[in-house]
């Protein structure tokens, strides 16, 4: 199948605000586009979400596919599929960028099937590179639990189409100037699309900054335990302006939300600081804050494998070490001013 | 009510670490690498078999995997389930997402007849969390994934929950349909030793490619639209610098080479 040779990105949206994770996928689109002479094309589905075409333009889309209908207000899965899959069939875009959030990760599989193309799952990075002569799309993968990468391509047909967990992007600079065309599209749904059907949605308030977008991350694994509490571990989360999060076993106690875990189930941080305490350092969990500027672990175990991931490593128990670091941390930043 | 529940055999996450890239061959060396059933996939057979007991009916397991996948059946066997089906071929070996989707699909629709499909939301070894929806759309019936409860309303409906990452959805879903679940769902029940006794009294229905009508074309590694182009280890480098004095030492010197890094 031979179609446009246009760049799409499935723009998620919430209260009338195009959702970060679309716009750090935007960027790459953007950046994908001017190696393969590609435009980037956004496609919104919903009800009344008016400004966030101008938003999308702003971060380099030229045109937006808007399907915007009472029905589709929630997330509604079949509907949700058979609108955007009617507009890929219409169009076959070359590329297909979704964010691999609650909708992306759930949507962008449907609409693969549908028609009848391949899907690459949690990529880390994308990248064009030509293979006899042709542009194709290199999507890199973690595997075998993040020590191994695996660079998937979709040779033969089209959309080549992928997931990206947020924050693996950066957020592009948006430009106020840029304007996008607006195409609407009517819906054609019937009984059949709401055979499964979104009847209510209930989102708690975010507590913190999410941890995508954390400037500093304090994560305990499960030595962490034997401080009896998460007291210690959040008195440096907050000496380090930072967000506490964790590893699977402590998010399974119950320790920690289920938000905050980080690695290759949980959450992909790139953060500027990074601190693990008493984590042994799984590759599943380690795959999660490779983007992370500086990582210091504490682990009482020398052998742990965390330390092979770490700028700075402390040898020692949790009980001994941190309270010093905190106090540590306390004194410089106060002696900074 | 008939469930039919998907399993996988994966190589047991807790030895990932010893799976390494053959310099050579560029090939993962996974030998010696012990298996089991994807651990979320048993939450799925769970449900099924607590749904079952409620209501009556069967539940059959299906696993597309080669020879060995039989223990894994076997185990589900051992679990509660009545009947497995194995889908094993060479030529079904390194199917993507889409054609393992597709497979079942065509297995399904030939020797199972359902009301609810069950399936684990990722698995350990590949993971994509796409098979369901795929699975959905060759059958041609609803999905909900993330499905952290399953509640029956009135006759062919049923109310299910979905964990999302700040709250839950209520989806409303009409039978037949695919539902993958996530572990919060249950705890699967251990076999006893009685139930263990039983699983040589249940066949597997090993099928291959012949005996589901397909064409190998559209099949495994030849029928996935998605390839691997390249493998490779990756570890991004880091410092690693090692403090290992006292702790107030160490916690001072760690400090001090933040503020040098410019890292605080
Ligand atoms: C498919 C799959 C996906 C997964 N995804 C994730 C994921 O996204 N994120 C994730 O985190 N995990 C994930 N896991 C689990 C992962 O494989 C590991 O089991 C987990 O990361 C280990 O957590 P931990 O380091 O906290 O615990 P452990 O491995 O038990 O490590 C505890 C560490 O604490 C140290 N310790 C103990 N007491 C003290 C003390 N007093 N002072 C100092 N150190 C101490 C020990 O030396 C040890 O190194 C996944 C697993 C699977 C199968
Ligand atoms: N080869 C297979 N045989 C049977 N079920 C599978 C197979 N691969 C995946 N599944 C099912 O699909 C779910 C999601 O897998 P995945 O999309 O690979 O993360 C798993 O938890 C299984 O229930």
């Amino acid at each position: 199948m031979t179609g446009k040779n246009e760049t799409w990105v499935y723009a998620e949206q919430k209260a009338g605000h195009a959702s970060k994770a679309t716009l750090q996928l935007l960027g790459k689109a953007v950046e994908l586009g001017k190696e393969t002479g590609s435009p980037t094309v956004c496609v919104l589905v919903g009800s009344g979400a008016q400004g966030v075409p101008r938003e999308l333009a702003a971060y380099g889309a030229s045109k937006v596919y808007v399907v915007d209908d009472p029905r589709l207000e929630l997330y509604q899965s079949e509907a949700y599929a058979s609108v955007v899959a009617g507009l890929v069939k219409e169009h076959c875009p070359e590329i297909f960028l979704f964010a691999a959030t609650d909708v992306g990760e759930d949507l962008a599989p449907r609409v693969a099937a549908k028609v009848g193309t391949g899907l690459t799952a949690h990529c880390i990075d994308l990248r064009i590179e030509k293979r006899d002569g042709v542009p194709l799309l290199h999507q890199t993968v973690p595997a075998w639990g993040g020590g191994m990468r695996i660079d998937i391509v979709c040779p033969k047909h089209r959309p080549q189409m992928a997931t990206v967990k947020p924050g693996v992007f950066d957020l592009p600079v948006p430009k106020s100037d840029s304007n996008a065309e607006v195409v609407d599209v009517p819906a054609q749904l019937n009984e059949k699309h709401f055979r499964a059907r979104t009847i209510e949605v209930k989102e708690e308030a975010q507590r913190e900054t999410p941890l995508t977008e954390a400037d500093a991350v304090v994560a305990v694994g499960w030595g962490a335990y034997s401080l009896g509490g998460i007291q210690c571990p959040q008195e440096l989360a907050e000496a380090v302006c930072g967000t506490l999060a964790g590893t699977r076993p402590m998010v399974d106690s119950g320790w920690i939300p289920p938000d905050r875990m980080v690695g290759q189930s949980g959450k992909v941080v790139s953060s500027r600081l990074f601190i693990s305490l008493g984590a042994s350092g799984a590759m599943h969990f380690t795959s999660g804050f490779e983007r992370a500027k500086f990582v210091v672990a504490v682990d009482q175990n020398p052998k742990a494998p965390i330390f092979q991931v770490a700028d700075i490593g402390i040898v020692g128990d949790l009980r001994e070490v941190l309270p010093c670091l905190t106090e540590e941390i306390k004194k410089q930043k106060s002696s900074k001013g | 009510m008939d469930i039919v529940v998907c399993i996988k055999q994966v190589p047991d996450p807790e030895h990932f670490s010893k799976i390494v890239l053959d310099a050579k061959t560029k090939l993962v060396r996974r030998e010696g690498i012990p298996v089991v059933v994807n651990q979320v996939d048993k939450h799925a057979l769970e449900a099924a078999l607590q749904i079952r007991e409620k209501f009556s009916g069967r539940v059959t397991v299906i696993s597309m995997g080669p020879p060995q996948a039989r223990e894994a059946i076997e185990e589900a066997f051992a679990m509660g389930a009545d009947g497995g089906v194995l889908l094993s071929d060479r030529a079904f070996a390194g199917a993507d997402s889409l054609t393992t989707a597709y497979t079942l699909a065509q297995a399904i629709k030939k020797f199972s007849p359902f009301d609810l499909i069950l399936l684990g939301n990722e698995t350990a070894d590949s993971g994509t969390r796409q098979v369901a929806p795929q699975l959905a759309e060759f059958l041609d019936v609803p999905h909900v994934t993330n499905v952290r409860t399953i509640g029956f309303n009135s006759g062919d409906t049923l109310i299910v929950e979905r964990s999302m990452e700040n709250g839950h959805m209520k989806i409303e879903v009409r039978l037949p349909a695919v539902l993958a679940v996530n572990r919060t769902i249950n705890e699967p029940r251990i076999p006893s030793v009685i139930d263990i006794m039983q699983v040589a009294t249940k066949e597997i229905k090993v099928c291959g490619l012949a005996d589901l009508g397909l064409s190998s074309e559209d099949v495994g590694l030849v029928g996935s639209p998605t390839q691997m182009a390249n493998l490779f280890e990756s570890r991004r480098e880091r410092r690693r610098e090692i403090l290992d004095g006292a702790a107030v030492t160490a916690a001072r010197q760690a400090v001090e080479r933040l503020r040098e890094l410019n890292a605080l």
